[in-house]
C-alpha cells in the first residue's frame, strides 16, 4: 500500500456513516475488554470524593470475580466426561498459580487486575511460519468446543471443568513445525509489577512447561481459552493457556505468551526445582507416589473421603500408546 | 498485674479466647463456608493453630522470667492441653476422610511418608503430657521426673515445625516464621541453663572457698 492509498483509507473510514460504527470502533479495545476494572476505577474515584477510599474498599466483597464474555456456538465434544461438574465458584476460588500467590485462595484476591488485553503468544523455534497470535487471532483458529475434562492436582486433589478450547495441534498446523521440533515448551506470562506475590513463592519465572511433540498433537491436548461457557477468568489462565487432562495439573502452563518448538527437551519449572518430586512426564499415575505423599487416591473437591485416582487420569484409551515401551516408574 | 493474672475471670477468659478458632471451624462448617476443599481447610486450621499454641506454651516460661510474672504458670497447663486439642482434630481430619478411619492403612502411611513419620510422633508425644497434666500425677511422678517426661513438648515443637516444612511445595515462608519462633523459645531456654549453671558454679567456688578465710 502507498502513502495515499494509507491516507485514502483513512478518508473512507472518516466519510462511513454512523450507524457502521461498532462500539468497538469508539471504545479503545483495551478499556472495553478492561471494562469492570474500568467502571470500578470510575466507581472508586468517585466515592473516594463523597465517602472515602477506605470505607468504599470495605463495601466491597472481599473476593471478587471478573464476569467472563459469553462464548458461544460452541460445539460438544467426545471426550467430554460425563461426571459432575465441579462449581464455578470453586474453580475461580481454588487455584495454584504461584505467581499470583501460593495459598488456593490467593489468585482469585489477587489477580483481578491482570491486564490480559491487549496480548499476543509468540509461536517461534524450529517451524517454517513463526508468527505472532493476538488473543482474537487465536479464537479464530478452530471452531471452539466445550470439553469437560477431569483435572487432578499433583497435591491429591481433581475438580471436573467444562473448558473450551480446540485441540493444540489446529496451531500446530499452522506454523509447519520443522522435522527439529521435537518438543515444545510453553511459558507464562510473567511481570513482577502485576505479580508481587511472585517473589515469595520459591519457583522461578517465567513459568515454563513442555511437552515431547507426539504429545503436543494428540487430540486431548487442548488449547484452552474459556470455561463454563466464557472466557477464562485471570486466576485460571486468562486470556489462553494449555489444559492436558492426563497429566497433573502444572504442566498445564497459564496465560501463554510463548510457545517454542525446539529439538532438546525444555527445562521445566517444577522439575528444575525437585527433579526427584516433579518428573517432565508427570503423567497422572497411582502407582509412582510423589516422595512425600501418596498419588493412590485423590480427593474431588466438593467429597469428603478420598477416591482412587486412575492411570493416565482415565484417559489411557487417548495417551497410553504413546507412551508402550517406556519405563513409567522412571519416566515419571 | 498480679490480681489480674490470679483472677478466676482472668483464666475463664482465656479458656474462651482458646475455644474461638475452634468455634469459628464449627461456625464455618455449619455455614459451608469452609472454601471448595473444606477437608483441607480443616486440616491446615487445625494444625497451624496446633503450632500456634505449642508456641504460646513454650512463651509461658521466657516470659515469666523476663517479665517477672511468675503467676503466668497458672496458663501453661491449659495452653499445652489446648495444643493438643488441636493437634488431635488435626490428626482426626488425616485419620478419617483421608485414611478412612483404616488403622491399618494409617499406619503403613506413617512408616513410609517422613512428613507424616514426623508429625505422628510429635502428636504421641504428646499423649502421656496431656494424661500426666493434672496435680495428682505431679505428685505420682514427682517434680523432677515430671518435669523431664514434659520436656518433650520441645521434640513435640521441632516435629511440627519439620511436619509443615516438609509438606509445603516451595513457599517456605510460613513453616520458617514457625521454625524461628520455637528456634528463639529452645534457645532462650539453653541460654538460661547455661546461666544458672554458670552462677551455681560460681556459688559452689563461693561456699567451697568460704572455709578458707573464715575469719574475714
Amino acid at each position: 500500500m502507498t502513502q495515499s492509498q494509507r491516507s485514502m483509507g483513512r478518508q473512507t473510514m472518516l466519510i462511513r456513516k454512523a450507524p457502521d460504527l461498532t462500539y468497538a470502533d469508539v471504545t479503545p479495545k483495551s478499556v472495553y475488554l478492561d471494562r469492570r476494572n474500568f467502571l470500578r476505577a470510575m466507581g472508586i474515584v468517585s466515592a473516594a470524593a463523597f465517602a472515602g477510599k477506605g470505607l468504599f474498599d470495605l463495601a466491597l466483597p472481599p473476593q471478587t470475580v471478573l464476569a467472563a464474555t459469553k462464548l458461544t456456538g460452541l460445539a460438544k465434544s467426545s471426550f467430554s466426561t460425563t461426571e459432575k461438574q465441579n462449581t464455578y465458584q470453586d474453580v475461580t476460588h481454588y487455584n495454584n498459580f504461584y505467581e499470583f500467590g501460593t495459598d488456593k485462595s490467593d489468585p482469585a484476591k489477587n489477580s483481578q487486575n491482570f491486564r490480559t488485553a491487549p496480548w499476543t503468544v509468540s509461536v517461534e523455534g524450529e517451524v517454517k511460519k513463526p508468527r505472532k497470535f493476538t488473543t482474537d487471532e487465536i479464537f479464530k483458529i478452530a471452531p471452539l468446543e466445550e470439553r469437560i475434562y477431569r483435572h487432578r492436582c499433583v497435591e491429591a486433589w481433581s475438580i471436573v471443568v467444562p473448558w473450551i478450547g480446540f485441540s493444540f495441534s489446529n496451531l500446530v498446523k499452522l506454523v509447519e513445525p520443522t522435522p527439529n521440533a521435537k518438543f515444545v515448551a510453553f511459558e507464562s506470562y510473567f511481570d513482577p509489577r502485576q505479580m508481587p506475590e511472585a517473589k515469595y513463592a520459591g519457583i522461578d519465572f517465567p513459568y515454563v512447561e513442555g511437552l515431547r511433540m507426539n504429545e503436543a498433537m494428540n487430540p486431548l491436548a487442548l488449547l484452552c481459552v474459556g470455561m463454563y461457557g466464557g472466557t477464562l477468568p485471570p486466576q485460571d489462565g486468562a486470556p489462553v493457556r494449555i489444559t492436558l487432562p492426563w497429566k497433573y495439573g502444572f504442566k498445564s502452563a497459564k496465560s501463554l505468551v510463548k510457545i517454542k518448538f525446539q529439538e532438546k527437551m525444555p527445562p521445566t519449572t517444577w522439575n528444575r526445582l525437585a527433579s526427584n518430586e516433579y518428573g517432565f512426564y508427570a503423567n497422572v499415575n497411582p502407582t509412582v507416589d510423589h516422595p512425600r505423599w501418596s498419588q493412590a487416591k485423590e480427593r474431588r473437591l466438593g467429597e469428603f473421603f478420598k477416591r482412587p485416582t486412575l492411570m493416565f487420569n482415565g484417559y489411557g484409551d487417548q495417551v497410553a500408546a504413546m507412551y508402550n515401551g517406556m519405563d513409567l516408574k522412571k519416566n515419571f | 498485674m498480679r490480681a489480674l493474672l490470679i483472677s478466676k475471670w482472668t483464666k475463664a477468659a482465656v479458656f474462651l479466647l482458646c475455644l474461638i478458632p475452634f468455634c469459628d471451624l464449627v461456625w464455618r462448617a455449619l455455614k459451608s463456608n469452609l472454601g471448595a476443599n473444606p477437608v483441607e481447610y480443616l486440616q491446615h486450621a487445625t494444625g497451624d493453630w496446633t503450632l500456634r499454641f505449642l508456641v504460646f506454651t513454650l512463651c509461658i516460661t521466657p516470659f515469666r522470667k523476663l517479665f517477672k510474672l511468675p503467676d503466668l504458670i497458672r496458663f501453661r497447663r491449659m495452653l499445652g492441653l489446648f495444643a493438643f486439642f488441636y493437634v488431635s482434630l488435626h490428626f482426626l481430619t488425616y485419620l478419617g476422610p483421608d485414611q478412612s478411619f483404616d488403622f491399618s492403612g494409617m499406619l503403613k502411611d506413617v512408616a513410609k511418608r517422613p512428613f507424616i513419620t514426623v508429625g505422628f510422633l510429635g502428636f504421641v508425644l504428646l499423649i502421656p503430657l496431656a494424661i500426666t497434666s493434672t496435680a495428682g500425677w505431679i505428685r505420682r511422678l514427682g517434680g523432677k521426673r515430671w518435669q523431664m517426661l514434659h520436656r518433650a513438648i520441645y521434640v513435640t515443637a521441632v516435629c511440627g515445625v519439620i511436619h509443615y516444612y516438609w509438606l509445603v511445595k516451595s513457599n517456605v515462608r510460613k513453616p520458617l516464621f514457625y521454625g524461628a519462633l520455637v528456634g528463639i523459645l529452645l534457645l532462650w531456654r539453653l541460654g538460661d541453663w547455661f546461666f544458672k549453671r554458670g552462677s551455681a558454679v560460681a556459688a559452689k567456688l563461693s561456699t567451697q572457698r568460704a572455709p578458707v578465710n573464715p575469719i574475714r
